[in-house]
């Protein structure tokens, strides 16, 4: 166990990684620097240009070409350096690498992962901020994964290599220095959710970097008495259905929180999932905190009006609390 | 030609192949017209067989090729079972994907077909890749890679080609030049001086063949082959062709010139124009009749077994989508 960070702790999951299978290498522009935000510094020293290879400003070819080394052997590592950027490689992710298994009938696997940092970071304006990951929850085939912790990045990074899937793998630009405890012996399941605070009161499921902020939230209800379970799901699909269906059961209230558009976010999918199983239980006391359905500006004063903050969460708690004193 | 140095064997090789695909292609025709068995878009490549006869002779069976939409020919050429072909064309058991891709997916990789691809140009950055893969792995295959004329105006032609240059992949990059984009006469929609022009501006060496003379395409891609395997180095074709009828099997081509496809037919066949040249070297009629006649006799019986098979096992609907996270484990 030992205190790193969000980066540093993605970077030991492919270090460890390729230093076990021959066949993983990473592919991306500028990673023989380090990749842009130095999560691949050092990499190239020990494993070589080949593996650790820089690729021309050509985001289509380097999902593509990654796909078809994928089909004849290797397992890459793509890096999309903005997930902004990964739409310019669209038809390469949802159309070739999601469907390949399938069409060709089983012949074929697309052992790949495609980390796209994503998320708003500071004054990175409409095409570098965005959170996209409900996008790839809605394409059959992939696997999604957000993870909130260093220890999380490490243990999901891994999993997602060892994968037999292809895996979009979000990782959050403003958390590259976040720090925390890692355990390397720690292994994580992709599709179990982690329960980050324990309570009765209130279930709050959330991913990424604002599954942090509602920890934060719940902290601060704890402060007035309102015990609030957090549930960061970690992965989007598979998403842990068990771990939300059990705590609103528990709580009777619940609270999506995420930083991507609420409408047609991933916090409908849950709302949706919930209502079906307890719906009549919950009496309408459900909340979805997501950011309006308007673009990432470069004022931070604009900027910040897209923000889902730890005050917000807490302020929806409140009102669930302050609407139903007694569980339906 | 010089009677004395032709190689009557691969000659004779040449056109049975061809005359495979085209009875392939006749019998699928039958199937979805006659019969109402193909129910999705099939395109045929009646007129480009000699592409890909001649250009799939020297692979091995190790070598890998990626395909397209109009991928038949090639991939039968690559060695992949017409039964099986055929059951994929009509969404049967035992398809080459089980009956989940049809005609627009077939692969096979059993004899590393990689797939055709229903997205035009797609596969020219994906088998850049699987070149990428078998030089990362160290192995000695070469990729063929072949696309249609159309797809020299999408993206991935500038990315794939150039990516191919900057890693030094061992792949040959084909463009199967039938002069029609689906209805648009590709010219007509295409700068500059063509496909060759654009690969040559990126670095690779490039040749421009007569696509129907299958004896020139063959000769040329197996020395280019041999330099590709022994060198590592990207090379690009351009093979120069005829699609002599529509752009699927359902559209009668209105579009074109009156007069041009009769003409191609007439003189440019690329079957007639290989029994031309085996007749002059002395290979009987009689022989090339029997080499027809056993194709056709073939291909008709690979559409009644597949007519014959039952569709697939409705439980396989939801399998092979993924391991994590598949519809079979998250039914609810
Ligand atoms: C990206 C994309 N755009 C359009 C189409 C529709 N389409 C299918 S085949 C075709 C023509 C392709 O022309 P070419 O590349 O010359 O191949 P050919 O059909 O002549 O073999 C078109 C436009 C498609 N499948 N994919
Ligand atoms: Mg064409």
């Amino acid at each position: 166990m030992a205190v790193t960070n969000y980066s540093d702790a993605a970077r030991e999951a492919v270090r460890e990684a390729m230093r076990a299978d021959d066949a993983v290498w990473c592919i991306g522009e500028d990673l023989g620097r380090g990749g842009v935000f130095g999560q691949y510094r050092g990499l190239q020293d020990e494993f070589g240009p080949a593996r650790i290879a820089d690729a021309p400003i050509s985001e289509a070819a380097i999902m593509g070409a990654a796909f078809g080394a994928a089909i004849v052997g290797t397992r890459p590592i793509v890096e999309m350096r903005f997930s902004d950027f990964a739409l310019c490689a669209v038809d390469e992710l949802v159309n070739q690498i999601a469907k390949a298994r399938y069409m060709f009938g089983g012949q074929s696997r697309a052992p790949m992962v495609i980390r796209q940092p994503m998320g708003m970071w500071r004054s990175s304006a409409a095409q570098h901020s965005q959170s996209l990951e409900s996008w790839y929850t809605h394409a059959p085939g992939l696997i999604v994964i957000c993870p909130s912790t260093p220890q999380d990045n490490y243990s999901l990074l891994k999993a997602a290599i060892e994968c037999d899937d292809p895996v979009v793998y979000f990782e959050h630009k403003n958390m590259w220095g976040l720090e925390g405890d890692v355990d390397t012996a720690e292994a994580a399941v992709i599709g179990e959710a982690r329960t980050r605070t324990h309570g009765d009161d209130v279930t709050i499921v959330s991913w990424s970097q604002t599954a942090n902020f509602a920890v934060e939230a719940a902290e601060t209800l704890a402060g007035e008495g309102i015990g609030a379970q957090v549930v960061d799901l970690r992965s989007l699909w598979p998403w842990d259905k068990n771990a939300v269906l059990d705590s609103v059961n528990k709580t009777g209230r619940l609270i999506v929180a995420h930083e991507s558009v609420a409408v047609g976010g991933f916090g409908a999918e849950v709302v949706a999932i919930v209502s079906e199983k307890v719906g009549a239980a919950l009496q309408g006391r459900v909340r979805r905190l997501g950011a309006p359905r308007a673009l990432i500006a470069y004022a931070p004063n604009l900027e910040n009006k897209m923000r889902v903050t730890a005050e917000m969460i807490v302020d929806a708690a409140r009102d669930l609390m302050q609407k139903s004193k007694t569980k339906g | 030609m010089n009677q004395a140095n032709f190689d009557r064997e691969r000659g004779v090789k040449l056109l049975a192949t061809m005359e495979r695909i085209r009875a392939f292609e006749e019998n699928a025709v039958l199937a979805a017209e006659r019969d109402k068995l193909v129910l999705g878009a099939i395109h045929p490549s009646f007129g480009q067989e000699a592409a890909a006869a001649g250009v799939l002779w020297p692979l091995r069976t190790d070598d890998y090729l990626i395909s397209t939409h109009r991928g038949h020919g090639h991939t039968l050429a690559k060695g992949a079972d017409p039964i099986a072909m055929m059951r994929e064309l009509l969404g049967r058991e035992g398809g080459c994907c089980g009956g989940k891709g049809g005609s627009m997916h077939i692969a096979d990789f059993n004899v590393n077909m990689l797939g055709a691809n229903g997205v035009v140009g797609a596969n020219i950055t994906i088998g850049a890749g699987a070149a990428h893969g078998v030089k990362l792995q160290g192995g000695d295959q070469v990729v063929i890679d072949i696309f249609g004329d159309g797809a020299a105006n999408r993206g991935p032609f500038l990315e794939g080609l150039n990516w191919a240059v900057v890693f030094q992949l061992p792949i040959l990059f084909v463009c199967e030049d039938n002069q029609y984009a689906a209805t648009t006469k590709t010219t007509s929609v295409t700068g500059g001086d063509g496909p060759a022009a654009r690969a040559a501006s990126l670095g690779l060496p490039t040749q421009t063949l007569d696509g129907n003379d299958v004896e020139a395409i063959a000769d040329a891609v197996t020395e280019t082959i041999t330099r590709i395997r022994n060198g590592g180095r990207p090379e690009f074709l351009h093979v120069i062709t005829y699609r002599q009828k529509g752009h699927t099997s359902f559209d009668q081509a209105a579009y074109r010139p009156d007069g041009e496809a009769d003409k191609q037919m007439a003189d440019n066949d690329p079957i007639q124009r290989q029994k031309n040249v085996l007749a002059a070297v002395g290979v009987a009629a009689d022989e090339m009749q029997a080499i027809h006649d056993a194709a056709q006799a073939e291909m008709a019986g690979a559409l009644q077994t597949a007519a014959d098979t039952p569709f697939p096992d409705e439980a396989l609907a939801f399998t092979d989508v993924q391991d994590v996270g598949s519809p079979v484990v998250e039914a609810f």
